[in-house]
């Protein structure tokens, strides 16, 4: 019995000395030279890896960081998850200077709340706004806006958007968005826009990315852009620009004054997070009025469903194939 | 004996052709026409009139926009009121341009009589110029999908084709008016095909029907029993036998790769029954593609029908010809219940790919809840194309793409009989057509790369 135990320790001790001396000649032998600096770098990074940089993963951005910095520039290279805090210490860690970046967070571009945009249809097919958007143009008449099904929220991984049930609308928390742009790849119709975050988190941009004439976008949404050009002409800095019957802020050229805001004769332009109205009437530059959209000054109209919108196979794209001839 | 149909797949849904006797109507004409610029695959059309213009019936509205385009011709006389957008079938609003009618005269060129012209009274006429014959009627498939039928005439050098297959199936539920075509215009349909085998240079012509439509066997069979190089073949009814790939394989017994082959790989080219007829009218009768055969139908629609309807007619007047929408919530389709587009509004026109407006009413109208997959693998069964959709709709909602082709996603045809069979009533077909437009996507900007 004793013999037995022995010769299994012996033969099981002998093979673990073999394979403990191979393992040893092999990883001196076949060692991988990693640069130091790689590891320092990734853990700087975050660790999100969410692939906002544009890299797979935050080793992957550490990779590209080092390399750059072989290359003599950091140019082009920014985290959005950790932003300039992170970015001037991974340039520390390697010697190098690094561009200050603004901060930067998710914009959603649309006013289609459930108020100012009539439901003019029920669909009632997969709940992802990508096959919503393949089919039709959605449960309004507006072709352009919110789907509402929250694709954007299932592509966030910092649960920083969540819909809003009274309005139907996806809100970005401020305080979660890194900025990193997944929602703005997931979103079909490409609302969500990432603007500078602003002093203080303040704001202004045009809610809205309705191209149709402003008699059909108005139609189908009270709070969408009509493209009458009123807020180019408030406008001093030539921040804003109207093209295909829509108002776009460029944000690296505004200036916060909100003469736009007032203009705006549907409320499609938005302010957010400025002081509420004070008594007095103050500077110009300082000028606060309320945040909220004209929404309340439109009763809501409640619009029956008539037709149900569902089902349609999306277009097959197959420019040889007539598969559509299922139904001759 | 036993008829032929394709090998793999298929289902069997109900087929309420509730307007299978209701002879032909021809619609009124509407107080403005609508003309979307874009009918057909390929190209949008680009107008060649402007605000004011006169036009005619059977004027040229809008051009071809490249090879793979159609032009489109005004199918009423008036005055070009505005080229603007308004939704079409996909929902979104798109380039139009919209004509105000006034009285109804036509262009000298169209030859309005009856008087059937045969191809032997006509021996000048050679392939090329019926190919140009037909490109100029701006004919487009006429079964729904669109391809310009001029592109697919023309196969590309590589390709041989031996014969020509009428698609005269119509395997979708509700839908008769190529039945009501057939029974009215049978003469023209077997001129069309004669007119569609020059053109290709082939010898052997076969016109597919589903033995539901025993009428139109009966009779296609006496009118074709002149010309040997054509065969009336009947076939078993079965879902989505209409498909190019399942029509081919049920008549010639041949199978078409997976793409991008097509038909013509295997030596078929196929084309719709109101193809043939539409090709008839142009070349025999110089009568631009600018009406057609549509049936408005619905359980719940008090006088269902077959119409002739010019194109650009709006949706809400056919529907008001048939005793107006039903109450409560309905479910508007151009097409039929497997395929058809779901539309948003009535305003949407008539085009040249609309072969049925469908009314879904009450519980016909709403889909069921979903339900956990059960692993039955009754898609699988009902797939026509061989994939497992269960597989692929998972792959897709996963975005797991490159997994998905080599699932060969991109075979899927789109007929639903997946989602139609499944009993926890899964959206099957809508992950697939998301993943096979990423797939889509990925292929074109490898080959791009190329």
């Amino acid at each position: 019995m004793m013999n037995f135990m022995l010769l299994a320790i012996i033969v099981l001790g002998t093979i673990a000395l073999v394979a403990s001396a191979i393992l040893f000649v092999v990883s001196k032998r076949f060692a991988v030279e990693e640069d130091p600096r790689l590891a320092k770098v990734a853990e700087v990074l975050p660790g999100a890896n969410c692939g906002g940089c544009g890299f797979p993963g935050c080793s992957g951005m550490a990779d590209a960081l080092v390399r750059a910095a072989d290359n003599g520039s950091l140019e082009g290279l920014n985290c959005p998850v950790g932003g300039s805090k992170v970015m001037s210490q991974v340039a520390d860690l390697l010697g190098m200077s690094v561009a200050q970046t603004e901060p930067m967070v998710a914009v959603v571009r649309c006013n289609g709340s459930c108020e100012n945009r009539p439901r003019t249809a029920v669909y009632d097919g997969l709940s992802s706004c990508a096959a919503m958007n393949a089919c039709s143009a959605g449960e309004t008449a507006c072709g352009y806006g919110c789907l509402g099904c929250g694709d954007c929220v299932e592509a966030c991984r910092f649960g920083a958007i969540a819909l809003n049930e009274e309005t139907g609308l996806p809100e970005v928390d401020e305080e979660k968005c890194t900025a990193c742009g997944a929602c703005v790849k997931a979103c079909p119709r490409h609302i969500i826009e990432l603007r500078k975050k602003g002093p203080k988190g303040r704001r202004v941009y045009v809610s809205c990315v309705n191209k149709d004439k402003g008699a059909v976008a108005r139609k189908a949404c009270q709070a969408a852009c009509i493209g009458c050009s009123k807020c180019v002409k408030e406008c001093k800095f030539e921040a804003i620009t109207v093209a295909d019957n829509l108002s776009y802020i460029d944000w690296s050229k505004c200036r916060l004054c909100k003469k736009c805001v007032a203009a705006c004769p549907t409320g499609a332009i938005v302010a957010k997070n400025f002081p509420a109205p004070k008594p007095v009437e103050p500077k110009a530059e300082e000028v606060a009025k309320p945040v909220e959209p004209k929404a309340e000054e439109v009763a809501p109209k409640p619009v029956e469903p008539k037709k149900v919108a569902t089902e349609a196979a999306p277009k097959t794209i197959e420019p040889k194939d007539e598969a559509k001839e299922v139904t001759a | 004996m036993k008829l032929k149909t394709f090998r793999i797949g298929g289902v069997h849904p109900e087929e309420n052709k509730l307007t299978s006797n209701c002879p032909t109507q021809v619609a009124p004409l509407p107080k403005q026409a609508i003309f979307p610029l874009s009918q057909h695959i390929g190209a949008p059309a680009k107008p060649v009139v402007s605000k004011g213009d006169k036009v005619r019936v059977g004027t040229l509205l809008a051009e071809a926009g490249g090879f793979v385009s159609a032009p489109i011709h005004s199918s009423v006389s008036g005055t070009v009121l505005k080229i603007d957008t308004a939704v079409d079938a996909t929902g979104y609003r798109k380039p139009v341009i919209v004509v105000s009618v006034e009285g109804d005269e036509w262009e000298e060129s169209i030859d309005r009589s009856d008087k059937l012209e045969t191809l032997d009274a006509h021996p000048e006429l050679t392939p090329e110029e019926i190919v140009e014959r037909v490109k100029q009627a701006g004919i487009t498939g006429m079964g729904g999908a669109g391809f310009p039928t001029h592109v697919k005439l023309c196969p590309p050098p590589t390709a041989k084709a031996e014969c020509v297959i009428i698609n005269a199936v119509e395997c979708e539920p509700y839908i008769t008016s190529d039945n009501r075509l057939m029974l009215e215009h049978a003469d023209e349909i077997i001129v069309g095909l004669q007119l569609l085998m020059k053109a290709a240079k082939v010898e052997r012509g076969y016109i597919g029907i589903e033995e539901n439509k025993p009428e139109a066997i009966a009779l296609l069979t006496e009118k074709a029993s002149h010309d040997a190089r054509i065969e009336i073949v009947p076939l078993m009814t079965k879902y989505p036998q209409g498909g190019e790939k399942q029509l081919v394989d049920a008549v010639i017994g041949r199978q078409v790769p997976a793409p991008p082959a097509i038909p013509v790989n295997v030596g078929a080219i196929v084309q719709n029954v109101g193809t043939a007829f539409a090709v008839y009218q142009a070349v025999m009768k110089h009568k631009p593609l600018f009406e057609r055969y549509t049936t408005v139908t619905g359980k719940q629609l008090a006088n269902p029908g077959n119409f002739l309807v010019r194109m650009g007619t709006p949706m809400s007047q056919l529907i008001d010809l048939c005793g107006g929408m039903p109450e409560g919530e309905n479910k508007l389709l151009a097409g039929g219940p497997m395929m058809g587009r779901s539309l948003m509004t009535t305003d949407v026109p008539v085009c040249k790919g609309t072969n049925s407006i469908t009314i879904l009413s009450g519980d016909d109208a709403r889909r069921q809840p979903a339900q956990p997959c059960i692993r039955c693998a009754k898609c699988v069964e009902a797939c026509p194309m061989g994939l497992e959709p269960y597989l692929l709709a998972k792959l897709s909602a996963r975005h797991f793409y490159d997994r998905a082709e080599q699932e060969d996603i991109v075979s899927c045809i789109s007929c639903g009989s997946c989602q139609f069979t499944c009993p926890s009533h899964r959206p099957l077909l809508d992950n697939i057509s998301l993943g096979k437009a990423a797939v889509m996507g990925i292929i074109r900007a490898r080959n791009a790369k190329k």
